[in-house]
């Protein structure tokens, strides 16, 4: 692994986090019950969170000045690594839930890992607090999609839908690049293909509780690790970020 | 009125007059409840569709502190939302019927939210001068006289006053900042001014509920006291951050030991109440459109909800 790639994993933790975490936020003042506009802001909150630690990690080892902010506010659309299915609009509360369930069910196993790992201290100890906050929101997810996949006809139909819309940006999760490969290799972030295991028995599990299908792998979305998005994200970041960049030399 | 209940109602009143608390099981006339059922769930109503204009910038605040300490303050928001609904509920009065009411329009809630956010500095003017207006009115709830209500507003004190120090905070970041930003605050101050004093309602001789509400213990202040305490306490402020408050009439007057204001533009103030004002349309129609939108997300929840009590009863009779 080298330096640039260690730099780059942390950023790619910063951006799955951001990019969440803000579309997340847009649920505040909008959610179908007054008790879920605070469970998906808080799950923004902390994400934001993470993001904002994995930034500030990332801005002091690049060490050319930049802060958490410039990372956030002044990299284009190409220079973001989330994957894909984060930057998917919010779509139906079922839409969210669900993109909120695959992300979870992943980032969880992910975070506990760079939790334990000894390759990177500091990175253990943002992802020793960001697990426990990632175990909420699993559970979260995973109670909605039992109610909504066990509710109603039309709960169940709704996102049974979302569920095959959005499971081709799951293949992104475990399709390493080389900078995963490197990461891997070196100890500091998990083999991928042993994740896919424990994210599958995850969703699965949950999957048949909820009375729902699992989709058929078949053709999976990818770029989002390379920069190459889906058409969402650029404006997303135009809105995120029209006040920086319009006002430059402010501080806030 | 029978005898009973004229024993009844002196016997409250005394109670209230010694400054004792009511609570949800207590004896109370029809009126108080019915006052508290209306000042209660419009407060709660303003907590929710107070989170738009707020949230209207979560997505567009400037740097990402910024942004988790917003997204948390209308999170806040939400919370004193919930709070203030159970609190009503204590009354007989269910969630539902009151969401009812405010998407129908018959329950009210506060004015100001009528109002756009246009800039970043409307979150700091918000913060310092909405947030202000409303603890000056809430403050004294936390010693109302119907419990539920005076311990929900202990809470949502203490978290205002923080949001109004953010606000406060924000505006200074601004004050201090480059002259776009120091504009883009006054701008804010110029829009928010007149709309923070009109929050304190009507002037005391036009306000209609307040006589009995000061006999129940349920209002404390007049609105105009409320108001003076305001101005007086936000001039210094204004002074602090240098910029300048949108009232040429507006100076100290030495004899009274309060400042002098200018007159509350009152047709602008009932035009916003009936609708009128720039953001009436778009803030209930959201609200409105939220509830629907997440109707089948509520059946589904309930659905779910009977079928597990089905299979727990179900459970239970064959074990029997």
């Amino acid at each position: 692994m080298t330096e640039g790639q260690h730099l780059q994993i942390i950023l790619r933790l910063g951006d799955d986090a951001l990019v969440l975490g803000q579309r997340l936020s847009a649920w505040c003042g909008h959610g179908p019950v007054l008790e879920e506009d605070i469970a998906l802001s808080n799950t923004a909150l902390d994400l934001i969170g993470q993001a904002r630690n994995f930034y500030t990690l990332a801005a002091a080892r690049e060490d050319q000045g930049r802060d958490e902010d410039q990372l956030a506010f002044f990299r284009t659309d190409k220079e973001f690594q989330n994957h894909l299915l984060l930057e998917q609009p919010n779509g139906h509360f079922g839409d969210t839930i669900v993109r909120q369930f695959f992300f979870s069910a992943f980032a969880l196993e992910r975070c506990a890992f760079l939790s334990r790992q000894l390759v990177d201290a500091e990175v253990a100890g943002i992802a020793a607090k960001a697990v426990k906050e990632l175990q909420y929101h699993w559970e979260h997810a995973a109670q909605w999609i039992v109610r909504l996949g066990d509710g109603t006809t039309e709960s169940h139909e709704k996102v049974q839908a979302s569920i095959d819309h959005l499971w081709s940006y799951t293949g992104e999760f475990f399709n390493a690049d080389e900078v995963d490969a490197a990461g891997a290799e070196a100890g500091l972030l998990p083999n991928l293909a042993v994740m896919r295991k424990a994210w599958n028995a995850r969703v699965e599990a949950c999957l048949a509780q909820a009375t729902l299908t699992c989709p058929e792998d078949g053709w999976m979305q990818r770029g989002g690790k390379q920069g190459i998005h889906s058409e969402h994200l650029s404006y997303m970041l135009a809105e995120m970020q029209v006040l920086p960049r319009t006002y430059p030399d402010a501080t806030w | 009125m029978s005898p009973v209940e004229m024993n009844l109602e002196a016997r409250f009143d005394a109670y209230v007059a010694e400054e004792k608390k009511i609570e949800p099981k207590d004896w109370m006339p029809d009126a108080y409840r019915k006052t508290l059922i209306r000042q209660i769930s419009q407060h709660a109503h303003s907590e929710i569709v107070g989170m738009l204009p707020e949230g209207n910038w979560i997505s567009r605040a400037p740097s990402l502190k910024r942004k988790a300490i917003l997204l948390a303050k209308v999170q806040d928001e939400a919370g004193h939302g919930l709070y203030l609904y159970s609190a009503a509920e204590t009354l007989g009065v269910t969630r539902e019927q009151m969401l009812d009411d405010l998407h129908t329009g018959k329950a009210k809630y506060s004015s100001i939210f009528n109002y756009p956010t246009l800039t970043w500095a409307d979150m700091g003017a918000v913060g310092w001068l909405v947030d202000g207006a409303a603890i000056m009115n809430q403050v004294p709830l936390c010693k109302c006289s119907y419990g539920p209500y005076a311990r929900a507003m202990v809470r949502v004190c203490k978290e205002e006053s923080f949001h109004q120090r953010q606000g406060f905070q924000v505006m200074l970041n601004l004050a201090q900042g480059t002259p776009e930003q120091k504009a883009m605050a006054q701008d804010a101050l110029n829009r928010w001014w007149w709309p923070s004093l009109m929050m304190f309602g009507p002037n005391d001789s036009d306000s209609p509920h307040s006589a009995q509400s000061m006999k129940w213990n349920i209002k404390r202040f007049s609105n105009d006291e409320l108001r003076q305490r305001f101005v007086d306490m936000t001039v210094p402020q204004a002074e602090l951050l240098g910029l300048t408050i949108p009232d040429s009439d507006l100076r100290w007057n030495e004899e009274r030991g309060h400042y002098d204001f200018g007159e509350i533009q009152w047709e602008e103030f009932y035009n916003v109440i009936k609708g009128n004002g720039p953001c009436n349309k778009e803030r209930l129609a959201a609200r409105v459109k939220a509830h629907e939108d997440g109707a089948w997300v509520r059946e589904a929840a309930n659905a779910y909800a009977q079928k597990q009590q089905a299979k727990k009863t179900n459970a239970t009779t064959h074990a029997a």
